[in-house]
This record gives structure tokens, C-alpha cells and sequence, in this order.
């Protein structure tokens, strides 16, 4: 039988405001335990929580970020269980009225675009950290991170591979980068993903039952996971075998997921509206507000450049993966005042190798947006070549300064003059006797070794078209 | 008198004394502006009768004279400076439930015998700044949750009125403070009645305010929905001067309201020494507040008073509060509810109790909790726990909450026809410790006619109406004013007319 696995994601993204959601506690990572937990973090008796506009205004950022419907309004629910690091006994978010309602978030998987509908994205705290281990058989509990703004966002069950949950979660976290609500870093657990995972028989209609995947933090391990965890519910249903409901770990040192709880062990929750906080109301003014403030999205984004410097979608979508390479490219442009194309592949060639290879962050690249246009300028009024910019370029990169006083001070300068370049074609074709009858006799190949002859004796400086033409002239 | 006052305050005469521990707050003030008494032997002398007195009435768990005999000294400080105001230097007692730096505060539980508070609820913040001294920390029910101060770990509360009896609860210590004028007067907190049950049953003043009025931060929360801290005192001149220091915004509790100040004193005065003061006045009636279940010995007390509002000058108009008989499984579905989750940070982790001996996680919350909360407690969060559980919810809370706003709406129907509502606080004058103690639906019924101001976010007072006999003894019966939202200062100046015409306010207990 031909099997479907249908997924759908939960994210949790950690907001980016200054204070927690629900006190003036900070929200710095990395901070000695406990340092950064006020009466209210720690849940002491008659403490009660107000909620920090920072967080709603994140939550609606999001909202007009997926083109979703953002609740007029909405209601925090207490959500109840006991864990040492949770200090109050519940967890405040939203259930029945979330703030972000239906939206949409379009993916590119290979050649093919998918929309992938999001349910809903609401506001919650996250819980502090049990530290195991912390002294002599006892586990230690830290609440730094014990009501940190979180927006959880939910999508249907829309993916149909690993690949499209991977793209999904990828272009997500480019998203709440770009918009700024979630400084995306996934190691320090700002962007977190459960993945919920079913399969079924192709064409069927009907839903499998899922299995959850909690706390993936790597794209890698995500893909990983849910190849194990398609796999593994394949092989269980072919071997006669039904799935439960569960929830399940993914072990990165194994590659397999495993039950940690059944349906049947967990926790009823006991949602109810949370009495210490009103409903939130967000009036058209404010959403206004906020999007006045919103940066150009990255699907509009694409589109201009497609139209304005015409370039290709594909050109299009990768200078538009990051807010921080988009504004490179468009300063890069606006300083060069050329040719778009040839920032472009600029901007996605030698820098982004550059930047790979030294696994640096585009913000910290050593030639600047306005130094690469000085660049682009001298291929453009053809001063150098393409292959000597290349060599201009790494230059640059190790600080030599910018693209005219280093053309200047190696004598890169690329020669134009018809009368020294004749010198030279003549001198290559005394010297290459053999090649210029080969070229006569009908191999159009000698013509290229001749060409590559010449721009070898300029050590590449003289002008490739004009040594062509001239090249071109001379034999006939 | 109150020159002689001053130098008999070291070795006061009986006389002295009780002038002095039955004087209003507005004379207290007097006497402390005239630097007839200081706060600091106004402070001792409570101090002293706490001393002999509670060790019998119970009625503070903790009491702390070096802290509050260098508030009174500070306060001393502020009047000599000139800088005094209403409430400088005036000795008040603090209910168990708000949290005050460097106090002990255990909320009545065993669960925080140990727990010293790191920070300052609102209302003693406002009560340190306006320069009240801090006389101690009330007895109460645990967490808030009875009507007889019998649920408290730490004991009791006996009625100075009969020792014999309840105080009422859960601000019982508070009520039985004020009686036994063991303090100037006292914070009380009402989640159902608790403010307004006590001060009828124990002959004074109490007042629950309009929800939100006063902040609930540091106020230990049992139903945060209904929680609402209030004044309990001799007399509504007295109220009124606790609520200019009482009310007011706070951007800590996202349900405190953000209104102009107001002075709650400023009408008290209007009606002194007119005929007919409340003319124009429309009385409300409810109905079913004079139905079955109100014991008739406090029925004859209730009428007599309305029969004094008449002759005040006030309309009669019988209306009907038709959900009133909802309101006590309404309230015993939200209530507990609420707590259930308010109560789920006691589990040992961070501060207050925990067991000395466990196996594992489970056993160390489930050994805690069982320890650490009483009965009533247990039987509240099992409850709320209930009610909100998968497949119940819609049948008891959602129900719960649609019949509320039902309640509310009866209300709303009612102060269209009436200004001021007037019935009986309690059905009944205290009963007798123990009395009710195994049958917590008769101690659940002692709140018939106050909950369901809760229920609407009204604002409802208890003030004294006079005696009933039970028993060969004179125990106190209270008249219950319901106002419509924000309507305290029309309260407590109808409160103030009526106790201008009667003492009922004034009397003491014998033995005290």
C-alpha cells in the first residue's frame, strides 16, 4: 500500500521584548539562576501578573505578517498542572479565544509552491528549567526564563513530507526574524517546534492518529525525526500493529523517537479564563499601530524585485531570506547604480561564499554594501574584468581597503587601449604560429586557446571583448 | 476627658481607657494632633490589651511590638512635623491575607506557618504611607475559605460578645479585634461574605467595596474574580476615613479600576442634625431576603432598623433579587473553582511548608498538600478541581458563569427601582463553635444574602441594627446596605445617618 504522512507544526517562538509577559522581570539569556526572578516570576502568595504590551504588539506583528485574522478579542486561560518549574501551578495563555486566528504562510518546496494554512498563534508564558544534577542528588530549579513571552503558532495538517515541514519551519523562522519578534536563535530554545505526525493511506481522506514530537531544535533533527517517525508508524501499521496517541522524544544520539507519555497519562488541563487578567481588546487603531511600523514582508519584497531590478524568483526569494542580505542587496544597488543583475550575483556568489565559509552573519561582513558597489563600478565602466574583480574582491574581504585604491596600487587596471592590445595579439601570434593555422584550417577551438594566449600575456588586464574583435580582425 | 487622657495613659483608669479605646478614628486623630496622647501610648495601650485580652479571643496570630512601635514613633515623627494625616498614628489591624515586608504571613495555613513576606501588598503600602501603624496580623479562616474563623490553623477566634460563639468568618480575627477594641480598626477581605458575616455578628462596621476598587496585590488570592479588600470598624464615620487609604489604582492588579479619588467623607456630614435626613431616598426590600431560612429573632432586628430608615425619611419599595437561591451553588462552583488554581503554588517548592519525608516528586506535593491545608481547604480544591475537569466544565463552571450574570442583572433590574438596597447580613446571630463545623452546607448557607454581591461586583456593608436575645445573651444582628457600583460614599453617609439616631454601633462587650 502507498502510505501519506500528513503533519502539521506547533512553534513556539520566544518574544523579543525587554520584560517578561506578565512582570517587569528581564528577559537576557544566560543570566545566573534565579537572578532574574521577581516576586511574581517566582509565584509568591498575592502576586498578580499585567500583561506587557511588548508581547501584544509582537502577537500582532505576527498576525499581519500571515495576512491573519487578529482577534478584536481575545482571553488568557490559566492552564493547570504541577511541575516544579512551573511556580504558580498553571500556565497562563490562551485557549478558546487566541489573539492570531486563521492565517496563511506560503512555502517553496523544489519548483512547487504550497500554501500551508496556520489554525492560530496565541500568547503564553514559557515555564523555568529544572536543572538535574544541580547539587547532590537533588535537581535545582531556575525561573529566569519562567514567564517569558512566547507566541505559539499552530498550522492544519498541511505538510505532506519532512522536506515541506522542514521549508514550513524554515520560512517561519525567517518570518519572526524579519518582522523582529524572535531573535530565532534555536539553540538557546528562542524557536522551538513539536511536530505532530500521522500517515495514512494514499487518497484516503480520513486523519491517522498522530503522534507528537516535541522540542525540536535543529531543522536537521526535525527532518530526521520525521523520516524515523514515518517510517517506524508505516512499518507498525503494515505489521498489523495500531497507533496511539502519544507524545514522543526524538533522540539525536539514536535518530529514533520514543513514547514518552499515552494519551491516557495526560494531563486534563482544566483551562479556564484567567480571573486576574481582563480580556485583551485590540482596537483597528492599534493594529494601525503596529503596522505602521511593520517592515516591507518578504513576499512583497520578492515581488518588487522581481519587477523592479527584474530579477528571476529564484534571485528574488534568496536575496529576500533575510532582512539583513535584502537591505545589503538594495544599498548595494543604490550606491552602484547599474545594473541590478550583476549585484545580485554578486551579493549571492563570492559574498555569500565568503560569508559561509567563515561562518559570519552578513551584518559582519568585512566589505561593506557601498564598498562592493565601488566594485560593481569598475566591471561596469570595464577598468577590470570580472575574473581580476574576483581578486580585487578577496582583497577587500582581508581589509586592503576599497576596490580603486587596491586596482590602483596592483596595477589591475584593465587595458583598453586598441593600440596595446594589437601590441600584445601580435606578439601572441608570432609566438603561436602552429595554433593560428590550426585556427585556418576550421578548428574553432585554436580561436579560444589564442584568445585565453592573449589575455594571459596582459595577465588578464586587457579587455576580453576588445581581444576578441581584435583577435577576430588579425585572422581574417 | 481627653485632657486627663494623655497623663493617664502609662497607668490609664478604667474611664480613661474606655473612652479612649472606643473613640472614633476622627477623635483618635484629634487627640493625636493635639499631642494629647502620641501614637507610640496610643500603640502600647492596644498593645497591652492584646496582651491580656487574645490570648482568650485569639484574635491576632501575629503580633509584632518592636514593628509597630517604631511605625508609631515614625507617625510621631510626622505629626510633630506637621506632616500628619487622618490616619497618621492610628493603630490598625491587618488581616493575615496581605502580605507586608518583614511579617510573618500564613493566610490562616499551616502551609505558610514559616513564610515571611519579602514585599508590601497595596493596602499596607497605603497604610505606611497615609502613617497608620500596623498593629498585627488578624486571624482567619484558612485561605479565606469559612464562615466561623474555625478553619484557621492557628485556632479559633472566640465572639467577645459570647465566648462561647463563632466570630463569624473568614475575617473573624479582624471582627473580634474590632469588638473587643483589641485595635483602632481592622482590614478584613470578602470573597462571599467574609468582611460582611463577621461585622454582624460581632456588632460592628464592615464594607466590602465595588470589585476593583481596591487593589488585590499582596492580597492573597482565594477567588480572584470575587476577592475584595474592605474596611471593618466601629462605625461607618470610621469606614470612610479607611477607605480614603483603602482605595485607589494600582497598575499591579489588572482588575484594580481607574477612577478620580474620591473622599468618602465628604457627604457624612449633609444629613447631621436634619429631620428628615434620607428623604427622597428609595429603599429596596428584596423579598427574598424576609423568606424562609432567616431566623426571626434577627428578622424583628432587620425591620426595626428599616423601620428607623423610615422615620428617617426613606421610601420603602419591595422589589425581588428572583436568583437569590442561586447564588450559593453558583458561588460554590466559581469559587472554588478559582482556588483550586490560585492554591496549585503551595506545593512545597519554593517557600512555605514541605514534608519532611517523601519518596519521590508525587509524594513530596501530595505529602505537602495534605499536610500543609486543612479540611475545608482540601474539600474546596476538590471541588474547583472537579467542576473544571474535561466533560464537567460546561455542566458547572460555563453554567455557573452564565447564571452569574443572571445575578447580576437582578441587581441591575433592582437599582432601577431603588437606590440602596437594606436586608439582613447573616440569617442568623453567631452560633456556637462547633455548631456547624461538620456540616459545611448550613456553614455555606450563613452567606445566603451576601454572596451574591460578590457574584454581581457590588458593593455591600453590614453595620450594626442592634440585639436579639438568644439564650439569655445579647448578640449583635447586622443590617446589610447594597449599593449599585461605586456607590460607597451614598453608603456609608446613609450608613452615618442612621447610626447618628442609634448607639447600636457604640456598645461593647462585657468583659473587655
Amino acid at each position: 500500500m502507498e502510505w501519506e504522512v500528513v503533519i502539521g507544526l506547533e512553534t513556539h517562538a520566544q518574544l523579543q521584548t525587554r520584560s517578561k509577559i506578565f512582570s517587569g522581570a528581564s528577559t537576557t539569556y544566560g543570566a545566573e539562576p534565579n537572578t532574574q526572578a521577581c516576586e511574581i516570576s517566582i509565584a509568591l502568595p498575592g502576586v498578580l501578573p499585567v500583561l506587557n504590551k511588548e508581547a501584544v504588539n509582537c502577537a500582532i506583528r505576527f498576525g499581519l505578517a500571515v495576512d491573519a485574522e487578529i482577534a478584536p478579542v481575545s482571553v488568557f486561560a490559566r492552564k493547570n498542572y504541577f511541575y516544579p518549574d512551573l511556580p504558580k501551578g498553571y500556565q497562563i495563555s490562551q485557549y478558546e479565544l487566541p489573539v492570531v486566528g486563521k492565517g496563511a504562510l506560503t512555502i517553496q518546496v523544489g519548483d512547487t509552491e504550497k500554501t500551508i494554512r496556520i489554525t492560530r498563534a496565541h500568547l503564553e508564558e514559557d515555564a523555568g528549567k529544572s536543572v538535574h544534577g544541580a547539587a547532590e542528588g537533588m535537581s535545582g530549579i531556575d525561573l529566569n526564563r519562567a514567564g517569558t513571552p512566547l507566541l505559539e503558532i499552530v498550522t492544519e495538517p498541511d505538510m505532506r513530507s519532512a522536506a515541506e515541514a522542514v521549508a514550513y519551519a524554515k520560512k517561519l523562522h525567517e518570518l519572526v526574524q524579519w518582522i523582529g519578534i524572535c531573535d530565532g536563535n534555536m539553540q538557546e530554545g528562542s524557536f522551538r517546534c513539536d511536530v505532530n505526525v500521522s500517515v495514512r493511506p494514499k487518497g484516503s481522506d480520513k486523519l491517522g492518529t498522530r503522534r507528537e514530537i516535541k522540542n525540536l531544535n535543529s531543522f536537521k533533527f526535525m527532518q530526521q525525526a520525521i523520516e524515523y517517525e514515518t517510517r517506524w508508524q508505516i512499518e507498525t501499521l503494515e505489521d498489523g500493529g495500531k497507533i496511539e496517541q502519544a507524545t514522543v522524544l526524538f533522540n539525536p544520539d539514536t535518530g529514533e523517537t520514543r513514547a514518552m507519555r499515552s494519551k491516557e497519562e495526560a494531563n486534563d488541563y482544566r483551562y479556564f479564563p484567567d480571573p486576574d487578567l481582563l480580556p485583551l481588546a485590540i482596537s483597528e487603531a492599534d493594529k494601525a499601530a503596529v503596522k505602521a511600523t511593520m517592515p516591507e514582508l518578504p513576499q512583497a519584497m520578492q515581488a518588487r524585485f522581481v519587477s523592479e531590478y527584474k530579477l528571476s524568483a529564484y534571485d528574488a526569494s534568496t536575496l529576500t531570506s533575510s532582512r539583513a542580505i535584502a537591505a545589503y542587496f538594495e544599498a548595494t544597488v543604490a550606491a552602484f547604480v547599474g545594473e541590478a543583475k550583476l549585484a545580485a550575483n554578486w551579493v549571492m556568489g563570492s559574498v555569500a561564499a565568503k560569508l559561509n565559509e567563515e561562518d559570519k552573519d552578513i551584518s559582519a561582513s568585512p566589505v561593506s554594501a557601498m564598498q562592493l558597489a565601488g566594485l560593481l563600478k569598475r566591471i561596469a565602466d570595464n577598468t577590470i574584468s570580472n575574473k581580476i574583480a574576483r581578486e580585487v574582491f578577496d582583497a577587500m574581504w582581508a581589509g586592503e581597503g576599497d576596490a580603486d585604491a587596491i586596482i590602483e596600487k596592483k596595477g589591475l587596471k584593465q587595458v583598453t587601449d586598441s593600440g596595446a592590445i594589437e601590441a600584445i595579439i601580435d606578439e601572441v601570434l608570432a609566438a603561436n604560429a602552429a595554433m593560428v593555422e590550426e585556427y585556418k584550417a576550421g578548428k574553432e577551438k585554436a580561436f579560444n586557446a589564442l584568445v585565453g594566449q592573449c589575455m594571459k600575456a596582459s595577465r588578464g588586464k586587457a579587455n576580453p571583448s576588445q581581444v576578441n574583435e581584435l583577435l577576430k580582425k588579425k585572422l581574417s | 476627658m481627653e485632657q486627663r487622657l494623655a497623663g493617664h495613659f502609662a497607668h490609664p483608669d478604667p474611664e480613661g481607657l474606655r473612652v479612649m479605646i472606643n473613640s472614633s478614628l476622627k477623635q483618635l486623630g484629634a487627640m493625636l494632633a493635639g499631642k494629647q496622647i502620641s501614637s507610640v501610648e496610643l500603640t502600647q495601650a492596644f498593645l497591652k490589651r492584646i496582651e491580656s485580652h487574645n490570648p482568650d479571643i485569639n484574635a491576632y496570630i501575629t503580633v509584632d511590638a518592636e514593628k509597630s512601635l517604631a511605625q508609631a514613633a515614625a507617625a510621631d515623627r510626622l505629626i510633630a512635623g506637621g506632616k500628619a494625616g487622618a490616619m497618621t498614628g492610628i493603630p490598625v489591624a491587618q488581616k493575615d491575607i496581605f502580605v507586608a515586608s518583614g511579617w510573618r504571613t500564613t493566610c490562616g495555613s499551616r502551609m505558610l506557618e514559616n513564610f515571611i513576606g519579602p514585599y508590601d501588598a497595596d493596602i499596607i503600602e497605603r497604610f505606611d504611607a497615609a502613617g497608620a501603624v500596623n498593629l498585627g496580623k488578624t486571624n482567619m479562616d484558612e485561605f479565606a475559605m469559612g464562615s466561623s474563623n474555625e478553619t484557621s490553623y492557628y485556632g479559633a477566634v472566640k465572639n467577645p460578645w459570647d465566648r462561647t460563639r463563632v466570630p463569624g468568618g473568614s475575617s473573624g480575627g479582624s471582627a473580634a479585634a474590632v469588638a473587643a477594641r483589641l485595635c483602632a480598626a481592622a482590614t478584613g477581605t470578602d470573597t462571599g461574605g467574609s468582611i460582611r458575616q463577621p461585622a454582624s455578628l460581632c456588632g460592628l462596621s464592615g464594607l466590602k467595596p465595588t470589585y476593583g476598587l481596591v487593589s488585590r496585590y499582596g492580597m492573597i488570592a482565594f477567588a480572584s474574580s470575587l476577592d475584595q479588600a474592605g474596611p471593618m470598624a466601629k462605625s461607618c464615620e470610621d469606614m470612610a476615613l479607611m477607605m480614603n487609604v483603602m482605595t485607589g489604582f494600582d497598575e499591579r492588579d489588572s482588575t484594580s479600576l481607574q477612577r478620580e479619588r474620591e473622599d468618602y467623607t465628604r457627604g457624612l456630614q449633609q444629613f447631621e442634625g436634619r429631620e428628615r435626613p434620607l428623604a427622597g431616598l428609595r429603599v429596596g426590600l428584596p423579598k427574598e431576603y424576609f423568606a424562609e431560612g432567616l431566623d426571626a429573632s434577627v428578622a424583628k432586628v432587620v425591620q426595626q432598623a428599616i423601620d428607623e430608615y423610615r422615620k428617617l425619611g426613606a421610601e420603602i419599595v419591595d422589589i425581588s433579587l428572583p436568583n437569590t437561591q442561586l447564588s450559593i451553588p453558583v458561588y460554590y462552583v466559581l469559587a472554588p473553582a478559582e482556588a483550586s488554581s490560585n492554591l496549585s503554588r503551595y506545593d512545597g517548592v519554593r517557600y512555605g511548608h514541605r514534608a519532611a519525608q517523601y519518596d519521590d516528586l508525587m509524594d513530596m506535593y501530595c505529602k505537602t498538600r495534605a499536610e500543609g491545608f486543612g479540611a475545608e481547604v482540601k474539600r474546596r480544591i476538590l471541588i474547583g478541581t472537579y467542576v473544571l475537569s474535561a466533560g464537567y466544565y460546561d455542566a458547572y463552571y460555563l453554567k455557573a458563569q452564565q447564571i452569574r450574570r443572571l445575578i447580576a442583572e437582578d441587581f441591575a433590574k433592582a437599582f432601577r427601582q431603588c437606590d440602596i438596597i437594606l436586608g439582613p447580613t447573616a440569617p442568623s446571630t453567631a452560633f456556637r463553635a462547633g455548631e456547624k463545623a461538620d456540616d459545611p452546607v448550613a456553614m455555606y448557607l450563613q452567606d445566603i444574602y451576601t454572596i451574591a454581591v460578590n457574584l454581581a461586583g457590588l458593593p455591600g456593608m453590614s453595620i450594626p441594627a442592634g440585639f436579639a436575645e438568644v439564650d439569655g445573651k445579647q448578640l449583635p444582628v447586622g443590617l446589610q446596605v447594597i449599593g449599585n457600583y461605586f456607590d460607597e460614599a451614598r453608603m456609608l453617609n446613609v450608613g452615618h445617618a442612621y447610626q447618628q439616631v442609634t448607639d447600636w454601633h457604640q456598645r461593647m462587650p462585657e468583659g473587655i
